[in-house]
């Protein structure tokens, strides 16, 4: 009997010391906010579009965090993006639904023609990350640096002078592709390798 | 001097077959003066820097003509006299046989030199100055990279321990430092010294592979002429291995540290120079030239005298190919840099840059196309073979598939893409490009992530700014309404103020309590409705529970309206009739006192009548009545004077606005009247005047005075009218 006890006892008395550190740490380290809403916005691009229906990034991610809304509803992102949230979910990656666009070659820049604005600044007030500058009436230019190559400047003009152009870094941005596959069976023609091998 | 020097070495490497002595039979000699020169603006890792003239500049030779931009960017310098021709776009010697920004110089072979002095003193000369030197003179680490020297150079004194000079020169072909150590020395290490002065190391030691013992006994030589007793420069002959001219593996040879991974030598107190960048320094700081030559090894098979050349900055490699009689036909590949590290080149108007140590025309025997590339058969020789001592296998997997996160935490960023692990791949995999391309996309998704990050930051501090602001509009606009509304209770007060004394009785608050009344019957209505609605909700267990929430909410609301409806309707009630009592209990207006005086007057009368009967019948009761009729009288008296004093004391208060108004409005419509008929008189004196006038009448002079008289009248009438009616208007 003594034995039973002190066997309930105890667990008793273990249950509540786990259950005051648990309790204590819910408390101390509780998380603000959904982080999951915060790791899937980490992995969209950012480009703050709307072509995923969504006024930006962070809405979508939070549709997508709460189950309201498929994975594959953003083309700047495209494919590798849609990969990733699918890794992140646990779930099978989809192909990107065309009908909110299709992933672009690569990234693009608004650029004003600017003799011909008109100073109306209907795309300074379009432009989800104030990458155009200008004043009434003044003529107005894309901060290229800040530009995400949204297009949502493009529909407002009214003269039609902005153009999206796709970002030549240059020499700076330059970096190796990745070696053409070479399979034994193709044959002679091959890529011309950088490697020189002493003979 | 260095038989006791105690080596380390590193894990891996290999030994390729060296390809040296081919270049190493003849002295440097001088590659001459090229037609043009093509100068690119970026020869160096850092900033561009700015060119600073135009096409069409004449120039000497050491001009500055493009400055640097930035303290990690150099200077570049005019490498012989002539004209700009051009600032554009050309071909430049980088792997990606892309153009960039490049001042093209026709040269006039006078090799004129822009006025220019060196140092003679070095010994008093302050760091300082001698940094500034190097960096004016636009020297570059002439090893491969082109790290600005004078950024090394700048480092902390006292945390220099060892300086050491990189004269391994290990890859194969490659001989420029070998012939620059057998030729100058000695200033070499004077170079060697003016560092040394700069950074104050407790030891210099360079190291050289044991393949050029010739160079290593002309330092040996040259220091013990320049240097009496000085002993801190050490030659440390290496055994010749690849890649032991890597910085981070020549640290590790020299002193067994190992350069942590993404750290600098200077973190270990080390700082590493490379012994062509040691000639530069010799150079600029005691002659006074800028870096606008260099030593190029000139080889391969397709050379028909492969030999090291001191050849102009900018120099086409075309220029080379033609002075060492390379057969161009026969060359299959044009390589700039070593076998192992360095890139094809596809131009052969690429011109040499600070960096370019060797230039390789390989026939098809000597440097053959890459064989194709097999199956990985995971016999880890990439793995023995890596001087980083990284695992080139599990890297080459994670690069094939993109998996760029894995090959990040295996530590991509700590290969040298020294090709030591292609070179020994049976495979023939083409390993280092693999890594190449997965440092590059790395690169990229860390530029992407900044971008995207600072995108993100912009988007959310926009809608934050648009937040503030409809927020702050929202304020303006309810302040603005606060105060108009304060402005009408305002003008209701005032104007309630005003009404009560009219109205005090009048049939106004009958329509309030009447209003009152319909809307506490309404909202009793509403009380019942709801909650008959809220009956059947509860009864219907599938209603939508928040809906029976929103109707109780609504019932409570509808609730507490009745309440108050009521409320103010009983406190309406009680003020009206509060009002309808205050009006009867006045007995002391002049209608009811003149009632009583009459009253008294009619029981006079009566009791005299009485009197005079009584006295008429000589009856008993005449005393009685008598004194019945004297106190009959007396209240008469009484009631009279009350009534009088009634009288005035209205006469005086409220008869001002009522009963003096008709008086003043008959006023003045006899005033107006008689305004009139003085009018009317008036006109007919005048009409009496002018007929008078017509006719030559005597009797002007009397209608003259007639009618002013007349106008007088009128004058007084007008103006008795005019005080009237402002009388009337007060």
């Amino acid at each position: 009997m003594t034995s039973i006890i002190v066997a309930v006892s105890a667990l008793v008395i273990l249950s509540l010391i786990f259950g005051a550190v648990l309790g204590f740490a819910a408390i101390r380290f509780k998380v603000e906010g959904n982080p999951l809403v915060e790791q899937i916005d980490a992995l969209l691009p950012q480009t703050q579009c709307g072509q995923c229906s969504y006024p930006g990034c962070s809405p979508y991610a939070e549709a997508i965090a709460s189950g309201e809304e498929g994975i594959n509803k953003c083309p700047p992102g495209g494919e590798s993006t849609i990969q990733a949230i699918a890794d992140l979910l646990g779930v099978e990656p989809e192909p990107l639904d065309a009908e909110h666009g299709t992933e672009k070659e690569s990234a693009m820049v608004a650029v004003i023609r600017e003799d011909e604005c008109i100073g109306c600044t209907k795309c300074i007030q379009a432009c989800p990350v104030d990458a155009i500058l200008g004043a009434a009436k003044q003529m107005h230019t894309v901060i290229e640096s800040e530009c995400t190559g949204c297009d949502l400047c493009l529909e407002p003009c009214p003269v039609d002078c902005i153009d999206m152009v796709p970002i030549n870094g240059g020499l700076p941005a330059w970096h190796w592709d990745k070696p053409a596959q070479i399979i034994a069976t193709d044959g002679g023609n091959q890529d011309t390798s950088n490697e020189g091998k002493a003979a | 001097m260095n038989t006791s020097f105690n080596l380390f070495d590193f894990v891996g490497g290999i030994h390729p077959v060296e390809n040296k002595t081919q270049s190493t039979q003849s002295s440097i000699v001088a590659a001459g003066i090229p037609d043009k020169l093509i100068l690119p603006l970026t020869q160096h890792i850092g900033a561009q820097s700015k060119s600073l003239v135009q096409p069409g500049d004449k120039v000497l030779k050491g001009q500055l003509i493009a400055e640097a931009q930035g303290f990690i960017s150099a200077n570049l310098h005019a490498p012989t006299s002539g004209t700009v021709t051009a600032v554009e776009d050309r071909a430049i010697a980088h792997q990606s046989g892309l153009t960039d920004l490049c001042i093209e110089i026709t040269t006039d072979k006078q090799d004129n030199w822009i006025e220019h002095s060196g140092l003679k003193n070095t010994e008093q000369a302050d760091p300082s100055t001698l940094i500034n030197m190097i960096q004016q003179a636009g020297i570059t680490g002439l090893g491969g990279a082109g790290f600005p020297t004078h950024v090394k150079a700048s480092a902390n004194p006292e945390s220099i321990k060892t300086l050491i000079i990189n004269a391994a020169e290990c890859e194969p072909y490659i001989t420029a430092d070998d012939m620059l150590m057998q030729e100058r020395a000695g200033d070499v290490v004077s170079g060697i010294q003016i560092l040394s002065k700069i950074l104050k190391p407790e030891s210099v030691l360079i190291g050289i592979e044991d393949n050029k013992p010739k160079a290593a006994e002309a330092l040996i030589t040259a220091i013990k002429q320049l240097i009496d007793n000085d002993h801190i420069i050490d030659v440390v002959v290496i055994p010749t291995k690849y890649p032991s001219g890597g910085e981070k593996q020549l640290i590790q040879i020299l002193t067994g540290k190992e350069v942590p991974s993404k750290g600098l030598p200077s973190e270990l107190g080390i700082v590493c120079q490379n012994i062509g960048t040691a000639y530069a320094i010799h150079n600029a700081v005691i002659k006074g030239r800028p870096l606008i030559s260099r030593i190029t090894t000139m080889t391969g098979n397709a050379c028909s005298a492969p030999r090291n050349y001191e050849v102009l900055i900018g120099t086409p490699v075309e220029h080379l190919l033609k002075i060492s009689n390379t057969d161009i036909k026969n060359t299959s590949r044009l390589v700039m840099g070593g076998p192992m590290m360095g890139f094809t080149i596809e131009q052969i108007q690429t011109p040499i840059v600070k960096a370019s140590n060797c230039i390789i025309a390989a026939t098809q025997q000597e440097l053959p196309d890459p064989a194709m590339e097999q199956a990985c058969i995971r016999c880890g020789m990439c793995t023995e073979a890596c001087p980083a001592q990284l695992l080139p296998q599990q890297l080459y997997w994670f690069a094939k598939s993109s998996n760029l996160e894995q090959a990040e935490k295996h530590n991509i960023a700590d290969c040298i893409e020294c090709g030591a692990c292609s070179y020994v791949c049976p495979s023939n995999i083409p390993l280092v490009q693999y890594y190449r391309f997965a440092k590059g996309e790395i690169k990229q998704a860390q530029a992407d992530k900044l971008k995207s990050d600072r995108a993100k930051v912009r988007f959310e501090t926009r809608l934050a700014r648009q937040a503030r602001e409809t927020a702050e509009k929202e304020a303006k606009r309810q302040a603005r309404a606060e105060a108009a509304a304060k402005k009408q209770a305002e003008k209701k007060a005032a104007a309630a103020a005003a009404e009560p004394q009219i109205a005090s009785n009048s049939p106004i608050p009958n329509i309030d309590t009447e209003l009152l009344q319909k809307k506490f019957d309404a909202s009793k209505a509403g009380v019942t409705k709801t909650k008959e609605k809220l009956a059947a909700l509860t009864a219907d267990e599938n209603a939508d529970a928040d809906k029976v929430e929103l109707l109780k909410a609504a019932l409570e609301k509808t609730q507490t309206k009745m309440k108050d409806a009521a409320k103010t309707l009983a406190e309406a009630k009680k003020a009206e009739k509060e009002a309808a009592t205050t009006d009867k209990d006045d007995p002391n207006t002049p209608e009811r006192l003149k009632n009583k005086l009459d009253l008294a007057q009619a029981r006079l009368e009566t009791a005299k009548k009485r009197l005079a009967e009584a006295k008429t019948e000589n009856s008993d009761k005449i005393e009685l009545l008598e004194t019945a009729v004297t106190k009959q009288i007396e209240r008469v008296t009484e009631a009279q004077s009350a009534h009088q004093q009634a009288i005035k004391s209205t006469e005086q208060k409220p008869t001002k606005d009522a009963p003096a108004k008709p008086i003043i409005t008959i006023d003045i419509e006899t005033l107006k009247q008689k305004v009139l008929a003085a009018q009317t008189r008036v006109d007919k004196a005048n009409e009496r005047l002018n007929m008078a006038i017509e006719q030559n009448l005597e009797t002007v002079g009397a209608f003259q005075t007639g009618l002013e008289k007349q106008t007088s009248k009128l004058a007084d009438a007008k103006a008795a009218l005019e005080k009237a009616s402002t009388e009337e208007a007060k």
